[in-house]
């Protein structure tokens, strides 16, 4: 936002003292001391699987058929849900204000908030999608597919949402509205997740996909952050 | 400031919420009359002297309210977010009220789009809707509008709900290539030509120059609705300046 000297990033500040580690230890101590924020995306994220069968039908060719989908929609889903906490506890309490004070660069310590909140719901839905994929009848071939784009797809969710999460952090009422800002940005993320896994079903080759969220996830590193940044100022200010 | 000015002096002047009041008060008859000949006129035009479709025949008429509607609400996101982006940077007042005023009126014509979209489907596809990419990327930018308005009547400071919705804005700006790059691809994926009437043959003049007319009348209509918002929200924000107190006791 500014030309504040502590805006550039340096090599320093990814040492393992630096501000990026420092964020990053963080956050993944304090969720790890509420481990019940820990556990219910993920189940969210079965129930949501659960409902579909129970739902539209319970054939297995016909939820081979819609499995891919029904999984990423689910992971969306699940993310979204757990993004309203993000910052607000660090709202909440006055840390977030102390993090903007700091001279650290806020470029680094958003991407450490970003990266722990994907390592607490992101990876651990990453990891849990081949037992959805089992429960949905979604074929061996597949399975390389679903965890693939789903490692590749999530960062870039936990990164979009961080800045919804970022616009609404101030607000008391924030969960309903960060859906609705971010949902929309979301589609692209979904469209070329779902699309990878069918290629693989029909054996057709992923590389394509893969770069293609991987180019979405590049884009993502560098340009949400300063997003989240800016955002994270105009709410504490407000 | 000793600073050197490198923006026109018009730039510096719009940032001056009477400056901008008095200037829209003197084009709004301007575009109110220009809108009215061209939209009646063009209306007239594409009803009664256009010729038919040899393949759709009159239902087509309604590509010229369609296509003006859709392509205006691509440019009111446009200018939403560039007046939300100069808003944010110089810290422009009336920036950020021209950017308030783009969204309802960005989402009224989307609707509008989608409206007609589906009125038009019906006699042309035989259904209301289809994941066509046009249609699905027009109802992503409705809820890209729905969402700036959303975050903009939740944050109750106008200033920050300013900020944030240029924010968001941004944001969307630069996913809307990404956005409509991956539905067209989404699209020729699922459903490969279906839709084969969607390449429409390339338009005769006859039919073309009306179509011209309504797209510049839209834009007149748009020009209209924008200033009597930004009217408004001045008058509203300014009602303890000196200046808005004498115009309305005068």
């Amino acid at each position: 936002m500014t030309n504040h000297p502590a805006e550039k990033i340096a090599v320093r500040d990814l040492k393992v003292d630096g501000p990026f580690w420092g964020a990053l230890k963080r956050d993944l101590l304090l969720s790890y001391r509420r481990k019940s924020d820990l556990i219910n995306p993920l189940i969210f994220f079965l129930m949501v699987a659960t409902l579909f069968p129970l739902g539209v039908s319970p054939d297995s060719v016909f939820l081979a058929e819609v499995a891919p989908g029904v999984v990423w929609v689910a992971a969306l889903l699940a993310t979204l849900l757990s993004m309203d906490s993000l910052f607000r506890s660090d709202f909440e309490d006055g840390t977030l204000e102390q993090l903007l004070l700091s001279p650290q660069p806020l470029f680094m310590v958003v991407l450490a908030k970003v990266l722990a909140h994907w390592m607490l719901t992101g990876l651990p839905l990453t990891l849990m999608a081949p037992l959805l994929g089992v429960m949905l009848f979604l074929p061996a071939d597949g399975m390389s597919g679903l965890v693939l784009s789903l490692l590749l797809g999530t960062p870039t969710l936990s990164l979009v949402g961080a800045i919804g999460a970022a616009l609404t952090v101030g607000l008391r009422k924030g969960g309903v509205l960060i859906s609705l800002l971010v949902l929309p940005l979301y589609i692209p993320v979904l469209i070329f997740g779902t699309a990878s896994i069918q290629a693989a079903l029909t054996g057709l080759p992923v590389g394509g996909y893969m770069a293609i969220l991987g180019a979405m996830l590049a884009l993502g590193l560098i340009m949400a952050p300063l997003a989240i940044s800016a955002a994270l100022r105009i709410s504490v200010s407000g | 400031m000793a600073e050197k000015k490198w923006m026109p002096r018009w730039f510096y002047q719009l940032a001056s919420p009477r400056w901008c009041y008095q200037i829209t008060g003197k084009l709004l008859p301007i575009f109110a009359v220009a809108a009215l000949i061209l939209l009646v006129g063009g209306t007239a035009w594409a009803l009664i002297y256009a010729p038919a479709d040899y393949q759709q025949g009159n239902s087509f008429r309604i590509i010229y309210i369609h296509v003006p509607s859709a392509i205006l609400a691509q440019s009111c996101y446009m200018m939403m977010a560039v007046a939300g982006a100069i808003g944010l940077i110089w810290k422009m007042k009336v920036a950020d009220m021209v950017a308030k005023a783009c969204a309802p009126i960005g989402a009224s014509i989307a609707i509008l789009a989608l409206a007609t979209g589906a009125i038009w489907g019906k006699p042309t596809w035989g259904a209301w809707w289809v994941w066509d990419a046009r249609l699905t990327s027009m109802l992503i930018l409705l809820f890209l509008y729905l969402g700036v308005i959303a975050l903009n009547s939740a944050i109750e400071s106008e200033q920050t709900a300013a900020q944030a919705t240029a924010v968001l804005a941004l944001v969307g700006l630069v996913n809307i290539p990404i956005i409509k790059y991956s539905v067209d691809w989404w699209n020729t994926l699922h459903q490969p030509a279906t839709f084969t009437l969607t390449e429409r043959p390339a338009m005769a003049m006859e039919m073309w120059l009306p179509l011209l007319v309504m797209v510049i009348g839209f834009y007149c209509f748009f020009a209209v609705v924008m200033m009597l918002r930004l009217r408004n929200e001045i008058i509203q924000r300014e009602r303890r300046s000196s200046w808005v107190r004498e115009l309305i006791s005068g």
